[in-house]
């Protein structure tokens, strides 16, 4: 779609922080009842007064050099005065001039399959203002009902410039700020409204619309896909597409116009002068020093370090827990065939359930892999043992091998050993059918050394003693 | 010079509804403080950094620690309008 | 005095000398208090007969100005808009002064949010001045002046924006301190324009004055402009006298536009002043003129942003039926907000409006840059400044009040203090005509001790702060 142009805000939530980010109120909001977590300054009590968030400061540099961008040796943060029934001070205090990070850029894979770099104009931190919830939709509430829990909330913004040229591209470039995110620890993507995104989109040669406050990945896609259509159309139609705000309505799958009063933002801004400025050159080397390896570069050791295809790579350095999880199967089993095992079958497996990479054991998966490689269980033996383990929570691997006798593979390697054993040993099966039972010792110590003493060794005794009475 | 229409947009942006009697009266007040303003004008300012805060701080930060916050009724009690725990706001369009 | 007063109070009971004041305050025709915490009050008196406390203001009744949080009273800054807001939390001067035994008695009269010079724009009405009740009793902490001057209150605390402590201790005949920016949290204080306001008190005596600055003043982690560093003290070295102490005369305070009366009076309380050993040497500020223009267009674009919280939603009035938002909130604060609000908000909207801030906000706040550095200057070559606190004595209700540009010449002498940041006290240094004239001594930041010393001296040689209104 080379003449769509889409820039994007991201919101996100540092919400890994135990505090807002001008009070102390918690940041464990979700699941707690309606404005139950607000003090009298992220409500905006008369009087109250910000003290800025130290932390929540250095995860936004974090960020910041993670997306290789320029940290602003001074920084500072600004009043931006609008009036909207989420915002009880009547401004939010976000960054203006020199915010904390300008002028950095990720690498993506665009449309057709090349890498593209997309700039990050900047990053800086603003305070999240309050949910609103419509009686109805928003173009036809009768009132709207407001809860400040998460008023205050830490938030980074992060702005590209306009480099994107499709929903998807737009949606690879979110999957990929998600994933430094999420290495750097300091987001949970889990939480409700943790990153909201506000698209700018255009047609080239048309005025841009801004769709609002859309949460979710897929959401982005479904807004800006609508959006194009309806730009195609307009254009098609001769109508001139205008500058304008518009909200993204989940339930109905379509954006709507929310301010009609065209060039009316004013914001005002001007310096907070309640907060002190921040002189933050000094700490910018210690967290350099300090950030971990992120998705690109531990991509490109998965692939050379293990041997792994690109897009196992890939896939298994989505998530920082996911790539640490392969790593500790790797170290116990055959590295290619855990990369195989853990991003196309227990991803999935864990995807069609909506868990978590923690609700699995590395061990277990390590023995599955070493299982698969010594031949010991089948592949759909292996899935199966997966599956056991998500939905019943409880055993091992070996034990759900033992209870579904999914080992048969295993068996018929002690059943040929003990074949072999047998047909080799003829003085030890004539003392035993001369009434000497300890003669079978000797045949069983022959199978254990032929399976490397993996077999279980009573469980040998029994297939000897069998087999020999057969013949 | 300000004019009615400036007078309107500006009640525009502050959020305070004005009547159409008293827009004379704001026209002319609002004209008489600016030309006092204006003497700043006078001043060579050229190169002077401007006083944001007349105190030279740096760097004041709390640590990331969560406190107790208010209850729920207590922050619910001043407000006006409330339902099941919620703030009542007018409708937004 | 309030020392006296605490030997009184330990020697007699605390609930007596409290009734005494509510009856007074009932009878009183100031209309100087808004909100009086009686119940509580004589709770605490109460306790305080049957076990006194060790604390610096133990027993000691205290006004507060109507701006300052409190919780469980009443803080509605005078304004319509915030009738019926009750605090759940207290501001930081407050849990010092109760965590020094001081018993909080009520709210007092202001012009609404601090934006006046003569508390006449108070949605409860004017407050008059206890020397003459055709008179204002100056602004905007009219109402903790007037209740002092009265004898209805023995200290107050008020709040100095532009000079809305000093000026009305000047035109009520007390003691009125506007401490460095940043030595007392402002955490609680309803903002008007955070960067130029400091709470204050306002009491009989100098060392009144510095007993309450020893309470309120010190580092507050809640306020991020928060003065750091050691505690200070006021008490001690309080007597120490002037002897050698270099006063400057700014020459730009004196002259056109100055009342003669009062001119003359705080020539003589320089005279005074020098006889007690200090010298003076006249200087110059030269960026005075401009010090008024800067200091409206900074406050009034600080209050654009700092009252755009009031809108009826979470706390304060809100009556009929709802519209759209952008209407109901533009109605509501159009009912709200007084005229001078009103105007001064739409200013201070204008002057940060998209095409205006270089030319307003920007450019008042490098010519107070300007200032500022005026001040350094001077203080290089003098300890202290002395100037008249304001040019006229306290004028009649209803004389300015549809002239808003007169009613901000008169803060004339007053807001370069705070465009500066630094600290200055109004002490009572006369009379003119039968009105109270004050006597603004201004020091370097943190200077307060020299600041309170000088004015010490000064007190013990003349009888000024003795003298009394004689009707309340």
């Amino acid at each position: 779609m080379e003449n769509v142009i889409i820039g994007l805000e991201i919101h996100v939530q540092l919400n890994r922080l135990q505090s807002k980010m001008f009070c102390g109120c918690s940041t464990a909001y979700h699941d707690s009842p309606p404005n139950s977590h607000t003090c009298p300054v992220c409500l905006g009590l008369p009087g109250s007064l910000p003290v800025i968030n130290r932390k929540a400061v250095e995860y936004g540099i974090k960020v910041g050099l993670a997306l290789n961008c320029k940290i602003e040796e001074e920084t500072l943060f600004y009043r931006k005065n609008y009036y909207y029934p989420d915002l009880p001070k009547g401004f939010q205090i976000s960054q203006y001039d020199y915010p904390l990070a300008t002028q950095g850029h990720i690498m993506i894979l665009g449309d057709d399959g090349a890498e593209r770099n997309i700039r990050i104009n900047r990053a800086h931190m603003e305070e999240d203002p309050g949910r609103l919830v419509h009686a109805g939709t928003i173009d036809k509430a009768k009132y709207t009902m407001v809860d400040y829990n998460r008023c205050g909330m830490p938030l980074l913004e992060v702005v590209t410039e306009p480099d994107l040229s499709s929903p998807k591209e737009a949606r690879v470039f979110l999957d990929k700020l998600k994933s430094i995110l999420d290495y750097l620890d300091v987001f949970d993507g889990s939480q409700e409204g943790s990153m909201r995104i506000d698209a700018n989109i255009s047609l080239k040669g048309g005025d841009r619309s801004e769709v609002k406050n859309i949460t979710g990945f897929k959401g982005v896609e479904k807004a800006l896909s609508y959006e194009i259509t309806r730009q195609k159309n307009m254009q098609r139609r001769n109508i001139k597409v205008v500058q304008e705000t518009r909200h993204f309505d989940e339930l109905r799958n379509i954006t709507v116009s929310i301010r009609s009063k065209v060039g009316a933002h004013d914001y005002r801004y001007f310096p907070e002068c309640d907060l002190a400025v921040m002189r933050i050159a000094p700490w910018v080397p210690t967290i350099r020093a300090a950030l971990p390896e992120l998705p690109d570069v531990k991509r490109e050791r998965f692939v050379k370090q293990y041997g792994l295809a690109d897009d196992h790579a890939k896939s298994l350095t989505s998530e920082i827990k996911l790539a640490n999880f392969y790593e500790a199967v790797a170290t116990q089993a055959a590295p290619k065939l855990a990369a195989v095992w853990i991003a196309d079958v227990l991803k999935g497996e864990l995807n069609y359930r909506d868990l978590a990479i923690d609700c699995f054991r590395e061990e277990h998966m390590a023995e599955i892999v070493q299982m698969l490689e010594k031949g010991k269980i089948s592949e759909d033996g292996a899935v199966q043992i997966i599956r056991e383990l998500l939905d019943k929570k409880s055993g091992s691997p070996g034990e759900i091998v033992l209870a579904l006798g999914l080992g048969r593979a295993e068996d018929d390697a002690v059943q040929k050993a003990v074949r072999e054993a047998v047909a080799e040993s003829a003085a030890a099966v004539a003392d035993y059918r001369a009434g000497s039972e300890r003669a079978l010792n000797f045949i069983v110590g022959v199978v254990m050394k032929k399976t490397r003493g993996k077999a279980d060794a009573g469980e040998v005794h029994r297939l000897v003693k069998a087999e020999v009475e057969k013949v | 010079m300000i004019t009615r229409e400036d007078v309107e947009h500006i009640s525009w942006l502050a959020s305070i509804k004005i009547e159409d009697e008293e827009k004379d009266e704001l026209v002319e007040h609002f004209n008489s403080i600016l030309e006092y303003f204006h003497q700043l004008d006078e001043v060579d300012t050229e190169g002077v950094k401007p006083t944001y805060r007349v105190v030279d701080l740096a760097n004041i930060f709390r640590e990331d620690a969560a406190y107790e916050s208010l209850p729920q009724d207590q922050a619910l009690k001043n407000a006006p309008r409330t339902e099941n725990g919620y703030i009542k706001s007018p409708r937004i369009v | 005095m309030l020392s006296e007063l605490k030997s009184k109070l330990l020697a007699e009971s605390c609930e007596e000398y409290l009734c005494q004041l509510f009856d007074r305050i009932e009878k009183s025709s100031l209309n100087a208090f808004t909100t009086l915490a009686k119940e509580s009050a004589l709770k605490e008196a109460k306790l305080f007969d049957k076990n006194p406390g060790r604390g610096l203001l133990a027993g000691v009744p205290i006004a507060i100005k109507e701006c300052i949080s409190t919780k469980g009273i009443e803080t509605n800054c005078s304004s319509r808009i915030l009738r019926g807001y009750i605090p759940p939390y207290d501001a930081h001067v407050i849990e010092r002064l109760k965590a020094e035994g001081a018993i909080i008695m009520g709210k007092t009269n202001m012009d609404e949010f601090a934006m006046g010079t003569s508390t006449e724009t108070s949605c409860f009405g004017p407050t008059k001045n206890p020397w003459d009740h055709t008179r204002v009793p100056g602004g905007s902490s009219g109402g903790s002046a007037a209740v002092v001057a009265g004898g209805i209150a023995p200290c107050s605390l008020g709040s100095d924006t532009g000079g809305s402590v000093r000026c009305p201790a000047s035109f009520c005949g007390i003691v009125g301190l506007k401490p460095t920016y940043g030595l007392v949290s402002r955490y609680g204080l309803v903002a008007y324009a955070n960067s130029l306001e400091q709470i204050g008190p306002l009491t009989h005596t100098v060392e009144d004055t510095a007993l309450l600055m020893e309470v309120i003043s010190g580092h507050d982690e809640r306020d991020s402009t928060s003065a750091t560093g050691t505690r200070r003290s006021y008490l001690p070295g309080l007597q120490d006298g002037v002897a050698g102490l270099k006063i400057g005369i700014p020459k730009e305070y004196f002259g056109e536009g100055v009342d003669s009366d009062v001119e003359k009076a705080v020539w003589a309380a320089i005279h005074t002043l020098e006889s007690l050993g200090a010298s003076w040497q006249e200087i110059s500020l030269p960026h005075t003129r401009y010090a008024l223009a800067a200091y409206y267009v900074i406050a009034m674009s600080e209050a654009s942003s700092n009252l755009a919280r009031f809108d009826g939603l979470r706390y304060g009035s809100r009556q009929g039926e709802d519209k759209d938002w952008h209407t109901t909130f533009s109605e509501i604060r159009a009912k709200g907000f007084g005229p001078e609000v009103k105007r001064r908000i739409m200013l201070g909207t204008y002057a940060l409006s998209a095409g205006y801030y270089g030319r307003y906000y920007l450019k008042a706040l490098q010519v107070r840059t300007l200032i500022k550095e005026d001040f350094q200057r001077a203080f290089k070559e003098v300890d202290l400044l002395a100037s008249p606190t304001m040019p006229i004595p306290a004028f009649k209700i209803g004389e300015r009040i549809n002239d808003p540009l007169s009613l901000y010449m008169a803060d004339v002498f007053t807001v370069p203090i705070n465009l500066a940041g630094v600290p200055a006290i109004s002490v009572p240094c006369g009379f003119a005509e039968r009105l109270p004239v004050g006597l603004q001594l201004m020091g370097p930041h943190f200077g307060e001790g020299a600041v309170l010393r000088a004015a010490q001296a000064f007190e013990a040689a003349t009888p000024f702060h003795e003298a009394k209104p004689e009707v309340v």
